[in-house]
Parts: structure tokens; C-alpha cells; sequence
């Protein structure tokens, strides 16, 4: 305490030169350290952000000078002059990026869906198992995860393959087909979606195993005594419990899906008419293919604030104050 | 005791016949997805080595009956830079690796052990980039790249590559779980702040590096889009964008999929044994919350 008090006084009586390098002794290291890591994430991150907000709102091309251009790039986006756009059949007044909105949301709600649903499934089921029976299904749906989209998606261009691909060649045992998975604009969207749901969905097998790993034995005893069967015992313990890591999940997989695109350029690189248009698609069109960078970027920010929110109502909807 | 008890009676009360046929569907179901799981990586390998004429045919080849590694012959005759490319994710990739070892420790240390006004504040902005997609920072990226004359240059896939949360996080959280008292007894004995850094830190978080070597690694040996945008020629190709020139790769007036399989085996392969040597790290690195798939 006193020793406090005299620092006090000592610091009172210092002059602002002797202050700073005292500052400076007693933080410099601290800042020093995080500097390095801090300027990349301001050069590479921060600054291009509010770069490309700006950029949003003026005609930017790679020629001649930008000029602003107020709301019309988040206007063109939304624009009815490029036609039509269809929903469910339907038709709508509408731009490409309109339809592109559709195609993500659509394959967004249908993938994370599933991956959440399937992921939960499998580590339920790998969970009453020995240490290395577990260890190994893990590995197995893990393995193609370290491998880069793009050679999975070189994969499954293969197998929907409408001649010789395996899908085609599994629906003729049966007496089926053949069906154009990505040359019919009817199909195509599904075919890019399938594509993802029947790729096991490694990182939410090893997390929900691991949460469930970790939920204490007594719990269930405790149920058992109570008479709950196994359903019962997995609705009201196990997954109540995990919630934290479904919310990690959800958010995860939702992010991962809006920015759908190595997969699209490889199963369907010049899009079947509009009906595989997804938002990052769009964006590498208009700004890397048009050239038109001020509309690129405003698709950008519009995923960017879809996201966001996305993120913001998942984490209202699934936060959890359970700790175990 | 009571516990014990009751398990067995939880067992005794079931009929054990239906226990068994739980236990039987319980491993159909799992080695059914595991086949659903691994097939596409068998597909690569098998196609890989079947010659062209036998991959378009009805029914396929499931094994490699007529294996040959005549596609590698024709990848490489085809595909005159394959090795540039994989020499130029592996610049890439370690120069990555390289900085986020020492930057990500540093910072980590700092974010876990230091006191500083603005810590707090600093890791928050940090931490809440992970929300920011990375298509938004592409267009102002690509317009300095191009005015700094760093299109078709790795630099530009190299530097924003610098900015990366995972690794800050993951050092933070290992750092924190690392005794103070050492630190404290390196100054006493005279060591100075950077001697702190280099002497305890680095060599106690030796299990955390390896991890985050790996993980760093294998991200941007797999990432694309921002390849594909700033890298042009053919010769200054990653894997993935050059493996992905090869989509439609055509023989004879028909998509030549042994040539484009080739291509794509040989780029999974490296991955797949890392994987396989290195599994454990991959799986906790999971756990602490990184890569999407």
C-alpha cells in the first residue's frame, strides 16, 4: 500500500518527458509485441474495409478516375432492369444478384440444416464407443476436410457427371435416369447443394463429440435413476449442454456457406443461366471479370451485412448461460 | 457403489437380443457414412491411375484394375509448370507459416500475460475481423496489389496472408496456461524482455507451435479465391488455381479426366499424409476452433 502512495507522488512530481518514458519502460514491451500482428490487421484488414465501404459508393473502374455515384451500385444490385428472377418456380421481377441472394439463402438454410443435424447424429453414435474406434471414424471424416475444395469439388464434377458419372451409373441399377445434375438450370442448384450435404461435416463431429465427452457421468446416472431412457436422457442432458458449441457451429457453418464459391467455379464454372449464382460468384463477376470494382463492393458489403446479422439473431436466439 | 448398482441394472433391464441388433445397426450406420465419407478421396486416387479409356465407360471401374501411371506421363507433358505450381504454394505457405510462428506467439504473449492500456480493446478489434467476410477487403486489396505492381507476384498472396486471427487467439489461450513464476525468475535473474520472450516462452509453447504450424499450413495451402484473382500467368500459379486450369483439360474432343485427375491427386496427396502422420494436431487444433469444413 505504501508503496503505491509513494508511486503516486513520485509520478505527481515527475515532468511529462520523465512520465512518458516511464510509460514507456513500464508498457513498451507490451505494445512492441502487438505491434507487429496490430499493423498487418490494419493494413491488410481495417484499412481495405473502410477502403471498400468508400469504394461502394463511386463508379470505380481499373481506367480513368472514380466518380461518386451516391446508393447506385447497392441500387444496381437490387435492379429490375437485368430481367427476371425465379423462387421456387416462380417468377419475379428482379436482377442477377437478386437471384444470386435466393441461391445462397436457399443452400445456406439447406446445408447448415443438414450439417448440424448430420454432425450431431454421427457423434452421438461414435460416443459409446472405445477411445480408438473413435479416434479412427474421426480421422475418417476429417480426412476430407484437409483436402482443397477445389479437388473435391473436381470429385463430385465427376460423379454428376450426366453420361459416365457414378450418380448417373448408382440411378441406372435402378432402373432411373439419366439426369442432367448440372446442366439442368431446374437441377443444377441442388446438385451444388447435395454436393455439400453428403460431405460429412467433419468440424461439428469432432466438437460435438468433444462436448459430449465432456458432460459429466452423473448427470445420466442422476436421469437413470429417474427411469429416462436413452432419447429422453440425449433431449433434456445432452443437448441442452451442448448448446454453446451448436450456436459455434451454426454461426460457423452459416458464414462458411454465404461465402460459397470454390465449389461453384469448379462444378458449374460458367453458371447454368442464373439458376447457380451465388453471392461471391457475383462479386468475383462484376469486379474481377466486368471490372466494375465499386459494384463488387458494394455486393460485398451487402454479404458483409448479412452476415453480421445473420450472426447477431443465431447468437440472440441460441445463447446459453449453462455452465457445467 | 449405488452408482455400479444401478448401472447394472439399467443393463439387466434390457432384452439382450435387442441390444445386440442396436449395436449391429449403430456399425452399419457408421461404416456406411465413413464409405459415403472417404469415397470421393478413393474416386481421386482410383481415377487417378485408371487410363482415360477405361474412366468413360459403363459401369465403372471400382478398383483400379487397369492401373497405369500413364495420366502422370501426359500431366506433366500437358501441364508444363505442375512443379512451379507446387513450388509456389510451398513459398507461399511457409513464408506464411513463417511469420505467423513468431508474430502469433508474440502478440499472444502480450494479449495473455502483459498489462497495457488498450490491451483488452486491441484483442477485441482483433477478434472482431473474424466476423468481416474476406470478399469485402478483395476489391481495395487487388487495387493497391495492381498500383504496387504486385499482380502476378506471390507477395501479393503472401502479405494480406499476414493477417490471420487463429494463430493470435490460439497462442493467447496456450499462453495463458503457462506458469508466470518462470518469467518472474528469468528478470530476477537479470534477462531482459525480449530474453523472456525467446528463452521461456517460445520453448514452452513448443506444443502450441506445432499445431499452429500445421493449421496455418494446410489453410493456405488450400485457400483460392485470392489467388485466383491476383495470380495470372500460368507459371506463378498455386496448386489449387492451377489445378483447378486444368478443369477442363480435353483429349480427343472429350474431357480428359485422367490428365485432370493426375493433377489433383498428386496436389491432395501431400495433404493427406500430413494428415495422417499429424492427425492428433489437427483434431485438437479443431477443437480450439479453427478451420471450416
Amino acid at each position: 500500500m505504501a508503496n503505491v502512495a509513494l508511486e503516486k507522488q513520485k509520478a505527481g512530481s515527475l515532468n511529462p518527458i520523465e512520465r512518458v518514458i516511464g510509460f514507456i519502460k513500464k508498457y513498451g514491451w507490451g505494445y512492441a509485441f502487438v505491434i507487429p500482428s496490430l499493423s498487418t490487421f490494419s493494413v491488410f484488414i481495417l484499412a481495405p474495409v473502410v477502403w471498400s465501404f468508400i469504394i461502394s459508393f463511386q463508379d470505380y473502374r481499373l481506367r480513368g478516375d472514380p466518380t461518386w455515384v451516391g446508393l447506385d451500385n447497392y441500387v444496381a444490385a437490387f435492379n429490375s432492369q437485368n430481367g427476371k428472377f425465379t423462387v421456387f418456380g416462380l417468377e419475379l421481377e428482379g436482377g442477377v444478384f437478386l437471384q444470386a441472394l435466393f441461391n445462397t439463402l436457399y443452400y445456406t438454410l439447406l446445408t447448415v440444416t443438414a450439417n448440424i443435424f448430420i454432425g450431431l447424429l454421427l457423434a452421438a453414435m461414435i460416443q459409446p464407443l472405445g477411445k480408438y474406434a473413435q479416434t479412427f471414424f474421426r480421422a475418417a471424416y476429417y480426412l476430407p476436410a484437409v483436402t482443397s475444395s477445389i479437388i473435391i469439388a473436381l470429385v463430385w464434377r465427376w460423379m454428376f457427371n450426366s453420361q459416365w458419372g457414378f450418380l448417373n451409373f448408382l440411378l441406372k441399377l435402378v432402373g432411373l435416369g439419366p439426369v442432367y445434375w448440372l446442366s439442368d438450370p431446374d437441377i443444377a442448384l441442388n446438385s451444388v447443394t447435395l454436393s455439400t450435404i453428403l460431405t460429412v461435416p467433419a468440424t461439428a463431429v469432432v466438437l460435438f463429440s468433444a462436448a459430449m465427452g465432456s458432460v459429466p457421468k452423473d448427470y445420466y446416472e442422476a436421469a437413470e435413476l429417474e427411469g429416462a431412457g436413452p432419447l429422453r436422457k440425449w433431449w433434456s442432458i445432452t443437448l441442452p449442454l451442448i448448446k454453446s458449441t451448436t450456436l459455434y457451429l451454426v454461426v460457423l457453418y452459416t458464414i462458411s456457406s454465404f461465402e460459397i464459391f470454390d465449389r461453384v467455379f469448379i462444378l458449374v464454372p460458367t453458371g447454368v443461366g442464373n439458376s447457380t449464382q451465388f453471392i461471391v460468384t457475383q462479386i468475383y463477376q462484376s469486379g474481377f471479370q466486368q471490372g466494375r470494382l465499386g459494384v463488387a463492393a458494394a455486393e460485398a458489403f451487402i454479404l458483409f451485412a448479412i452476415i453480421a446479422s445473420v450472426a447477431v439473431v443465431q447468437f440472440r436466439f441460441l445463447r446459453t448461460d449453462v455452465e457445467y | 457403489m449405488a452408482t455400479t448398482a444401478t448401472k447394472l441394472g439399467v443393463v439387466q433391464a434390457r432384452p439382450p437380443r435387442r441390444w445386440k441388433w442396436g449395436r449391429f445397426w449403430l456399425w452399419v450406420a457408421l461404416i456406411s457414412t465413413t464409405i459415403i465419407s472417404l469415397f470421393p478421396m478413393y474416386w481421386l486416387f482410383v481415377t487417378a491411375v485408371t487410363p482415360t479409356k477405361d474412366t468413360i465407360k459403363t459401369p465403372p471401374d471400382l478398383f483400379p484394375f487397369s492401373a497405369s501411371f500413364d495420366n502422370f506421363e501426359r500431366l506433366f507433358a500437358r501441364a508444363k509448370d505442375y512443379w512451379q505450381w507446387a513450388l509456389n504454394s510451398l513459398t507461399v505457405c511457409l513464408s506464411i507459416t513463417f511469420f505467423h510462428l513468431i508474430f502469433d506467439t508474440l502478440s499472444g504473449y502480450a494479449f495473455a500475460k502483459k498489462r497495457f492500456p488498450g490491451r483488452n480493446f486491441m484483442f477485441a478489434i482483433i477478434l472482431s475481423t473474424l466476423m468481416i467476410p474476406v470478399q469485402v477487403t478483395l476489391v481495395p486489396t487487388y487495387i493497391v496489389a495492381r498500383n504496387l505492381g504486385l499482380i502476378d507476384n506471390l507477395w501479393a498472396v503472401i502479405l494480406p496472408g499476414t493477417a490471420d486471427v487463429f494463430g493470435i487467439f490460439l497462442m493467447r489461450q496456450y499462453i495463458q496456461t503457462l506458469p508466470t513464476e518462470l518469467e518472474e525468475a528469468a528478470r530476477i535473474d537479470g534477462c531482459s524482455e525480449p530474453g523472456v520472450f525467446w528463452r521461456i516462452i517460445l520453448p514452452l509453447s513448443k506444443p502450441a507451435l506445432g499445431a499452429l504450424a500445421i493449421f496455418t499450413f494446410v489453410r493456405f495451402w488450400n485457400s483460392f479465391l485470392w489467388p485466383l484473382i491476383v495470380l495470372q500467368k500460368s507459371r506463378n500459379y498455386t496448386l489449387p488455381v492451377g489445378v483447378a486450369s486444368l478443369r477442363d483439360v480435353q483429349e480427343a474432343g472429350s474431357v480428359d479426366y485422367g490428365v485432370i485427375f493426375a493433377g489433383a491427386a498428386l496436389a491432395a496427396l501431400p495433404m493427406v499424409i500430413f494428415f495422417l502422420i499429424f492427425q492428433r494436431y489437427f483434431l485438437e487444433g479443431v477443437r480450439v476452433g479453427a478451420l471450416k469444413g
